[in-house]
This record gives C-alpha cells, sequence and structure tokens, in this order.
C-alpha cells in the first residue's frame, strides 16, 4: 500500500486518507468571466511527474495538509 | 501463402492450414513520411477506426496513425470489453447506440472475428436512490428506441441464478435495470480488425512513434515532431487516452481532464456459467464471463489521480469481497491476474470531440470509463468531422466549449460505477 507522510500523525497507508487535490484560486464572482470560472472550475494540470497536492486525513488526525507525490510512481515526501 | 489482400474466410483458413505456412503478417510497417493529410494520434480503438472511416466512407487514404507503443496497448487492451447503450441523457443514449449498431455488424464489416456476444446486461439496484435511476434511465431509453427495462429480483435471479438475490445480505438485490442487447466482445480482436482493414485501405500505422511535439503557427496546427522525424500535416487528431492532457497541452489546448487509474482483474477459467453482464454500482463492480470461461472483474476508478497502472493488493481484496456479496458461489475461484487501464475523467462523465481553438487540431478524448464501447461511432463521426469540416449532429452534444457555456453532458448516474 501506498504510504503518505501525515505531518501530525506520520506515515499511514492511503485508504485512511481523501484525495482533495491541486489548489486553486477561486475568482471574485463580481468579475470573472464564464471563461475564468471554467478554468477554476473544471481545468485541472493533471501533472506527470512531481506535483504538490492535498490531502486530508478522514481516518487519523482529519486535518488538511500537503503533500508531494510523483503521478507516475506514487513515490510520495513531505512537502517542503 | 495468402495473398495479403485475400479475405479471411472458411476456404483460407483450409488452404493455408494445408500449406502449414506462416501466416501473412495483418498489417504492414511503414517508413515515415514527411507529411500526411490526417496525423491521428493514438492507435487504440479510436484512433484506428478515425482512420479506417476516413479511408472507406470519405476516401482519404494519405492518413498516419502514431503510437508511443504498441497497437491496442492502452486503454483499449485494458478495458472490460462491455458494450451498452443505456445511457441517461437523450444525447448520450443516440451516440453509444449508434456505436452498439456499428459494432453488431463489425465482424462482417472488417472481415474479422470480433466476438461480439449479444448476452443481456443487468445494472442492479441496491437502494431506493439507484432504483429511481433506473426508472429514470430505462424510460430515457424507450423514448430512444432502446431495448431496456426495469425487472424485479426473481428476474434477476432467472437470468443469473448465482446471484444471492435473498435479504440476508448487507445489500440486497431490490431490482435491475436490463438491457438485452448489452454484451461483451473481444477487445483486442477490434483493435486488429480496425487496423487491418485501415491498412488494406493505404493508411500507415506506425507503432513505437512517440509524438513529442505539436507544431501550431498562427494558431494553426502544421505538423508533429517525432522520436522518428517530424511530420508535417494540416490536420492532427488527439485520439489518445491517459496521456490525452499531455498531448493537448503540445498544440497549446487545455482540457478539462483528470486521469485516474481503473483496476480490473481477471479469474482462471471455468465452465459458462454467467449469461449476462452483471454490474453493481452500490458494491462498485461488474462481472462478465468470457467466452475463454474466464471472470472479468472491473471496479470504479481509483480515489486520486495517478499515471500508475500498478495494480494494489487492497483493491483485489476489496473487489473480491465486494464479488463475494453478489455471488457467494465463486469463494473457491482462484485469480489469475490484474492490471490498470488509465480513464481521463471529465466533469460531467461524457467525452470531448470535435474542434479546439487550434484550427486542425482536433480532440477525441475524456473518454473516461466509456471509451471502448464507443470506439466505432467515436471514429465514424471524427472521420465525418474531419472530412466534410463540420460538426456532425451526434457529436454536437460533446464539444470543448460545452464547459464555458455551462451545457453540460450528465452522464455519471449512467457511465460508471464510482458514485
Amino acid at each position: 500500500m501506498i504510504e503518505l507522510p501525515c505531518p501530525w500523525c506520520g506515515p499511514r497507508g492511503v485508504s485512511e486518507f481523501r484525495y482533495v487535490g491541486e489548489g486553486a484560486t477561486r475568482p471574485d464572482p463580481a468579475t470573472a468571466t464564464p471563461q475564468e470560472w471554467r478554468a477554476y472550475l473544471y481545468l485541472h494540470e493533471n501533472a506527470r511527474g512531481w506535483v504538490r497536492e492535498n490531502w486530508y486525513h478522514t481516518a487519523g488526525c482529519r486535518r488538511f495538509f500537503k503533500l508531494e507525490r510523483e503521478t507516475e510512481s506514487n513515490e510520495t515526501r513531505a512537502a517542503t | 501463402m495468402i495473398d495479403r489482400n485475400g479475405k479471411y474466410s472458411a476456404i483460407s483458413l483450409i488452404t493455408h492450414g494445408l500449406r502449414k505456412s506462416e501466416w501473412p503478417r495483418a498489417w504492414r510497417a511503414h517508413d515515415l513520411r514527411k507529411s500526411y493529410d490526417v496525423v491521428v494520434i493514438g492507435g487504440g480503438v479510436h484512433g484506428l477506426a478515425t482512420a479506417y472511416y476516413l479511408a472507406k466512407n470519405h476516401g482519404i487514404t494519405n492518413v498516419a496513425v502514431l503510437d508511443k507503443g504498441y497497437l491496442g496497448g492502452g486503454g483499449s487492451g485494458r478495458n472490460t470489453a462491455i458494450l451498452r447503450s443505456n445511457y441517461l441523457t437523450p444525447e448520450g443514449v443516440r451516440f453509444y447506440d449508434r456505436s452498439l449498431e456499428l459494432y453488431r455488424h463489425l465482424a462482417a464489416d472488417l472481415n474479422f472475428n470480433v466476438m461480439f456476444s449479444r448476452r443481456g446486461h443487468l445494472t442492479l439496484a441496491h437502494n431506493d436512490g439507484s432504483l429511481r435511476t433506473m426508472r429514470w434511465r430505462a424510460e430515457v431509453n424507450k423514448l430512444q428506441g432502446i431495448d431496456s427495462q426495469v425487472i424485479d429480483p426473481a428476474q434477476v435471479k432467472e437470468l443469473v441464478p448465482h446471484l444471492d438475490t435473498s435479504d440476508e445480505t448487507r445489500y440486497p438485490i431490490l431490482g435491475a435495470l436490463y438491457h438485452p442487447p448489452g454484451g461483451i466482445i473481444r477487445h483486442d480482436a477490434v483493435v486488429w480488425g480496425y487496423a487491418r482493414a485501415a491498412d488494406r485501405l493505404g493508411v500507415h500505422l506506425h507503432q513505437k512513434t512517440e509524438v513529442t511535439g505539436i507544431d501550431v503557427v498562427n494558431e494553426r496546427v502544421t505538423g508533429v515532431r517525432t522520436n522518428r522525424g517530424a511530420i508535417s500535416a494540416p490536420i492532427v487528431v488527439n485520439c489518445t487516452a491517459g496521456w490525452s492532457t499531455l498531448i493537448s497541452d503540445m498544440a497549446g489546448v487545455r482540457t478539462p481532464v483528470q486521469t485516474f487509474p481503473l483496476q480490473a482483474a481477471v479469474t482462471e477459467p471455468v465452465r459458462p456459467f454467467l449469461h449476462a453482464v452483471v454490474v453493481s454500482g452500490t458494491l462498485h463492480v461488474y462481472v462478465s464471463q468470457t467466452d475463454r470461461g474466464e471472470l472479468v472483474f472491473g471496479a470504479s476508478v481509483d480515489p486520486f489521480q495517478s499515471y500508475s497502472m500498478r495494480g494494489s493488493l487492497e483493491f483485489v481484496e476489496g473487489l473480491a469481497a465486494h464479488v463475494l456479496e453478489l455471488m457467494p458461489g465463486l469463494s473457491q475461484m482462484r485469480l489469475l491476474r490484474q492490471w490498470a487501464g488509465l480513464c481521463d475523467m471529465t466533469p460531467d462523465y461524457s467525452p470531448i470531440m470535435g474542434t479546439t481553438p487550434v484550427e486542425g487540431f482536433y480532440l477525441d478524448v475524456g473518454w473516461g470509463t466509456y471509451g471502448f464501447k464507443a470506439g466505432p461511432v467515436s471514429g465514424e463521426s471524427m472521420a465525418q468531422a474531419i472530412a466534410t469540416r463540420s460538426t456532425p449532429e451526434i457529436i454536437s452534444a460533446f464539444g470543448l466549449d460545452r464547459f464555458a457555456e455551462g451545457e453540460l453532458v450528465g452522464e455519471k448516474g449512467a457511465a460508471a460505477v464510482g458514485h
């Protein structure tokens, strides 16, 4: 099983966690164009390689944290 | 020696068998030309079907299909080969039903035995919510002329006696959406059949040819660069799955696609006993028995984005447990192997097809968990879109611009088991 380094609980199996995904900044609703909303809602980097992403430790400390992961090998390391 | 252009038939099989010579290769290898009229990226069922229908229906034969690996080595060789058209939206139902129609006649059309087995498709409902969705789907299907109906547990038991339809289980079966035209097919044979037929019409199939860049000048595609050299082409079609965002990015086109692995497994072969495809959304599993007797199990996509194609032990444990909840009698069966394929998920569980802001760069991507069953109709309609330079009605709802317009084609309730 893939292990994720929870900054509070230490390394734990991936099934304890919920994937939150890439972070994105919400555009201002008053001024955003439909294209900007589309980008915010639907577009992802979907990168192959090392990414920085958000996870939630559902079956542990129940806290959000950042993590670095290689998306092809699923190797993980603590976010720096 | 059989003439390369000779048809496969019982007579050719007998004469060839008696001569005991090697069968000729089903398709040729070529040197890379400097230019093609159309370059198709991705040598799976979608790319090969697009090339085949370009040549057959529209007479465009100066076409290259490029694959970084071997033909049918991606999603086309990793799916669970289930065919059906009982979707949730009218746009989806029409589209997938055209595909089923093409699949029905594919063996004769391609002169290749694709082993389509029309055996009926059951989607089980384990709670009131899913039973309500089944009724909704059945009514949408009937309006489109699709054979699809909700049946009760006794009728389910009659069709699949090995299912536990008692109310003693954790998730009792309350009913099912029954779709008699659904079935399974030999997925590799579909790839090989399209490849051979396209080759015979003059299409160049280039394996081990990886696209490393796409040339765009003034918002117009001019060609592709590969590990075997550059090709100039006015039309480039992205027919890849799993890596589609990497290819689209090369042309500067961003798509709302995220890649998730989907794991599947197969058991040792046993005598035929399961004569329908059984799907359970609640248990995230689908089961069918191949013509060889193996049981093929598929699941929902993994819970996080990844390009990894390795299976995991916790997955097979969960999968086996779910299969046994449905069919306890299988507890002594052994698994032979497991694998994963990559699914390009879109926000509305419908594909992205047609033109892009880059002129000449076409998309046939975002095939999530439903790409294989759509192979023939995708090829047919992409070929038509390219040849006529207009978007065919049947794919008009699947354009890339629908996300900005807010006109999504929500198929989540019928396209996957992972919800």
